[in-house]
């Protein structure tokens, strides 16, 4: 039965809609804007709050770094043994569970050694790129990583790699990500890769390790990390990561860089932001991405309201309009319900074309976006999202207008406007 | 009955007016008749002035930031500033066709030691240790770039105390620096400090210059180096040729062809003399005749290069003035351009909404019109006094818009990096751009609702009533 009025209804519906052709068209076009932004945004808002709640592999909570410049341009022998102090004065403190050099850290963004890695030396193929973290066999422990097969390093394989040293490492140990992408058809715990200027054997494999970019343009490499058994010790200077025992981050980010400058004046860990927790780099390396998520939720929002403004808005300049025909049909029978759903219905019929056209709107912008904004292609249900969330939209913005005109008494028909 | 007969007494309370209105002059009439009509439409009124003040605001605060992130640092001089590029590193290794966005250091010097330019520049980003005379201090390390002579001139770098160095200085490899405003305030207190000494990485250099807070944002002269056009001003500038001697080494981008053939070496010297880019150049041309000469040079210098056996590829070179090197370098954070696009679209959707609420505003006073036509205004009267209303609700819009944004100016912080926020500001301009645009938007969002209003047929209306 009801499917019956609803159908009955739709006819005289399209008539009277015809009549207020450009009213019609604005409401339309109002619904297909709001839902190529709404859809967009609210897609970007996923995309990027999944990037920067992305877990980085380590024990975060408990891990900071101290950025240690040299001064005056030591030789490398002379920063290899001062780094060696430096590492064993950091391990001796009680504070700290374990601690080891690199040139980066995770969630540090922009900056990082990348090195191509290659099956063969001569391989012309486009080969994987990755990241590079220089390690010795602490670093595993330092950053509370798994080693998921292999071995870690072992003391006699760590060395030291000046400005113009060139990188061959004998031996690696990789991401399970990176593995996976190199050896898909099997284990790659023994295999040789090239990488800068020699073979080198992968000899363990960890879980997982974020490397040092935090932004969105590496994203697909971020995970495929390489560990070097090397201390970089050019006179640029180094990033002593450590990790603090339990409860004890506070008081250690104080005490251990004194102890650092106790032991040798001559070096800079500037006071501003020389020493980072993982925590404060998480928070300004996504700085943006949230910043992005947070505009793009409010402006949706906004969006939002403005849409049920404007439907309440015009349904309320039509009802108005209408008092009279609306009068009629209750003269001749109508019940309140019958013109509460005339308007339901007319106001579902806009909003479905707007959707139809938004649908449209929505995947042209996406287009658009994912060419200049590295976002990846918008998927069919956050559109059925957007659409569900219009219908719903605008049914709660009629429902205000349409019970003022099922509110029209019959003896309306009778009077002139 | 009583709707009929509050109409007919409005109607005829109006037709009186329009008499009294050729006393008191037209404007002042439509005016006092907008303000009526909003008491008569008040819900409808609020809508639209709150509609195009959030459009506004939104727009207008995503603007202040990106009007900030892509501003001219040096707007006198932008077109008459080049950066010359080479490919070194051929077709297999080079981005897409593009030359690096550096020079390496032989064709840097080549470039210099040419002069074909009014002034050249060679810049790269370096890392200095500052290490205090007082020994209870901690040493800091401070960025810092390493210039060429020309540097100060060409970028019009303003000195609060003593000067740049000369051409001389260059080649005497002289240990002298000049420092920026926030060093000399930390090392000297702030007072005039030319002529002491400071001790960077553990050598004495003596200071020439001091800076007058020089802040040009975006930092776009080192950027292809530094790669941090928001970040903190320069500090210190020290001789490029003293830092070449020295072998300090590029604290910013150094990036090499395929490492297999061009090994960055095994010393100073030979990573000197590898393909690897690290030095940005820029040359001042202040006449297209200049530019295109240089041009020429450039394109003589590469086949010169292929010709030696250097380069085993045809010239492949470029020339771009500042305005064209920011869009090459993506200066502007993609965060604000994907805002101002965001705002824009949301303003549009505002607009569309306006649109159709006006169109009910007016529409509904289609009686009113109608008795205004047959006691003879004419249509332009009506044109007149809608667009006169409409510009009314613009403007009020945009007051509302005006502080909204002030309100969001202080939100920037939620959403951009601090280092940018704090760029963006308001200021007179933004302020008569806010009003402007409200206004002028919604005249053009009142135009086709005004159109409808004009041709309601007089009789018509009459008729009905």
């Amino acid at each position: 039965m009801s499917g019956f009025r609803f159908s009955m209804q739709i006819q005289p519906i399209l008539a009277a809609l015809r009549r207020h052709k450009i009213a019609t068209l604005l409401i339309v076009l109002q619904i297909a804007l709001t839902l190529a932004v709404v859809s967009n945004a609210l897609f970007i808002v996923k995309t990027r709050v999944i990037h920067l709640s992305r877990p980085t592999g380590t024990d975060e909570a408990n891990i900071f770094v101290i950025k240690n410049g040299w001064i005056g341009g030591p030789t490398v022998q002379q920063t290899d043994a001062q780094m060696r102090t430096d590492l064993s004065t950091l391990r001796k403190l009680p504070e700290v569970r374990d601690a080891f050099a690199s040139e980066a850290y995770p969630l540090e963004g922009g900056w990082g050694l990348l090195a191509r890695i290659k099956h063969q030396p001569e391989q012309t193929k486009r080969s994987a790129l990755a990241i590079i973290y220089f390690a010795d066999q602490h670093a595993l422990d330092t950053f509370g990583t798994h080693l998921v097969d292999g071995r870690n390093f072992r003391a006699d394989e760590i060395g030291s790699i000046g400005p113009f040293d060139k990188l061959a490492p004998t031996v690696i140990i990789i991401t399970h990500d990176l593995a996976n992408k190199l050896f898909p058809n099997g284990a790659a715990v023994g295999q040789t890769v090239y990488l800068g200027h020699g073979p080198s054997v992968i000899i363990g494999i960890v879980d997982s390790l974020q490397g040092p970019y935090a932004g969105s343009t590496t994203r697909s490499i971020d995970e495929d990390s390489i560990l070097v058994p090397d201390r970089s010790a050019g006179p640029a200077g180094t990033v002593y990561i450590v990790r603090a025992q339990p409860d004890q981050m506070d008081a250690l980010m104080r005490s251990a860089p004194a102890a650092l400058f106790a032991q040798n004046r001559m070096r800079t860990i500037n006071p501003d932001g020389g020493v980072i927790s993982l925590a404060q780099a998480r928070a300004q390396g996504y700085a943006t991405d949230r910043g992005v998520a947070i505009m793009m939720g409010a402006i949706c929002a906004m969006l939002l309201l403005a849409t049920a403004g404007g439907i309440v808005g015009l349904s309320s300049f039509w009802v108005s309009q209408r008092r009279r025909q609306i009068g009629i049909r209750r003269a001749l029978g109508a019940t309140r319900s019958d013109i509460l759903r005339y308007f339901q219905t007319e106001n579902f019929l806009i909003v479905t074309a707007g959707i139809a056209l938004g649908v449209l709107l929505g995947y042209a912008a996406n287009l658009r976006l994912m060419t200049h904004y590295e976002l990846p292609r918008l998927p069919l249900y956050v559109l059925a999202i957007g659409a569900v969330l219009l219908w719903l939209l605008g049914q709660l913005a009629v429902l205000g207008p349409a019970l003022r005109a099922a509110g029209v008494p019959p003896v309306v028909a009778t009077r002139s406007v | 009955m009583e709707p009929d007969v509050a109409t007919t007494e409005t109607n005829m309370a109006r037709a009186a007016a329009v008499w009294q209105s050729i006393r008191h002059g037209m404007f002042t009439y439509y005016l006092d008749m907008a303000l009526r009509s909003f008491r008569g439409t008040k819900a409808v009124t609020a809508l639209v002035i709150v509609l195009m003040g959030c459009g506004v605001a939104t727009c207008m605060v995503s603007f202040a930031v990106f009007r900030a992130t892509s501003a001219d640092p040096i707007p006198s001089k932008s077109a008459q500033l080049f950066v010359p590029q080479i490919d070194n590193f051929g077709p297999t290794n080079n981005n897409e066709g593009e030359p690096p966005d550096l020079l390496s250091y032989t064709d840097a010097m080549a470039l210099l030691h040419a002069q074909r330019a009014k002034r050249q520049a060679l810049i790269y980003s370096v890392k200095l240790a500052v290490v205090p005379h007082d020994p209870n201090l901690q040493p800091f390390s401070q960025s810092g770039d390493a210039v060429t002579s020309d540097f100060f001139a060409m970028f019009d770098v303003p000195f609060r105390y003593g000067n740049g160095w000369g051409a001389v200085d260059d080649d005497h490899r002289a240990a002298i620096a000049v420092i920026n405003s926030t060093l000399n305030q930390e090392l000297f207190g702030g007072g005039n400090s030319v002529g002491r000494e400071i001790s960077l990485d553990t050598h004495l250099y003596r200071i020439v210059g001091v800076l007058d807070n020089w802040r040009p944002y975006p930092r776009i002269f080192d950027h292809a180096s530094a790669w941090d056009a928001f970040g903190k001003p320069v500090q210190v500038f020290i001789p490029f040729s003293r830092a070449v001697d020295m072998q300090t080494a590029s604290a910013g981008n150094v990036i090499c062809g395929d490492s297999r053939d061009n090994p960055a070496g095994s010393n100073w010297d030979s990573f000197l003399h590898s393909e690897c880019t690290w030095i940005a150049v820029w040359a001042e041309l202040p006449t297209h005749t200049d530019a295109a000469r240089y041009l020429q040079y450039l394109r003589n210098y590469s086949a010169e290069q292929q010709r030696i056996g250097r380069f085993d590829w045809p010239p492949n070179f470029r020339l771009r003035n500042l305005r064209q090197w920011m869009e090459i370098e993506r200066v502007v954070p993609k965060a604000s351009t994907l805002s101002l696009i965001v705002a824009l679209s949301f303003l549009a959707i505002c607009l569309v909404n306006v649109v159709g609420l006006m169109l009910a505003r007016f529409m509904r006073r289609a009686p009113e019109i109608g008795v205004r036509r047959a006691l003879g205004a004419s249509r332009g009267a009506i044109y007149r006094q809608f667009l006169i209303e409409s510009g009314v609700i613009g403007l009020t819009g945009g007051v509302l818009g005006l502080v909204l944004t002030v309100m969001g100016m202080s939100g920037i912080r939620l959403v951009f990096e601090p280092r940018i926020a704090k760029l963006a500001h308001l200021d007179t301009s933004l302020v008569v751009l806010t009003l402007l645009l409200a206004v002028a938007t919604t005249l053009i969002a009142a135009l086709y609702p005004t159109w409808r209003a004009a041709e309601v047929q007089p009789a018509w209306q009459i008729k009905s009533n």
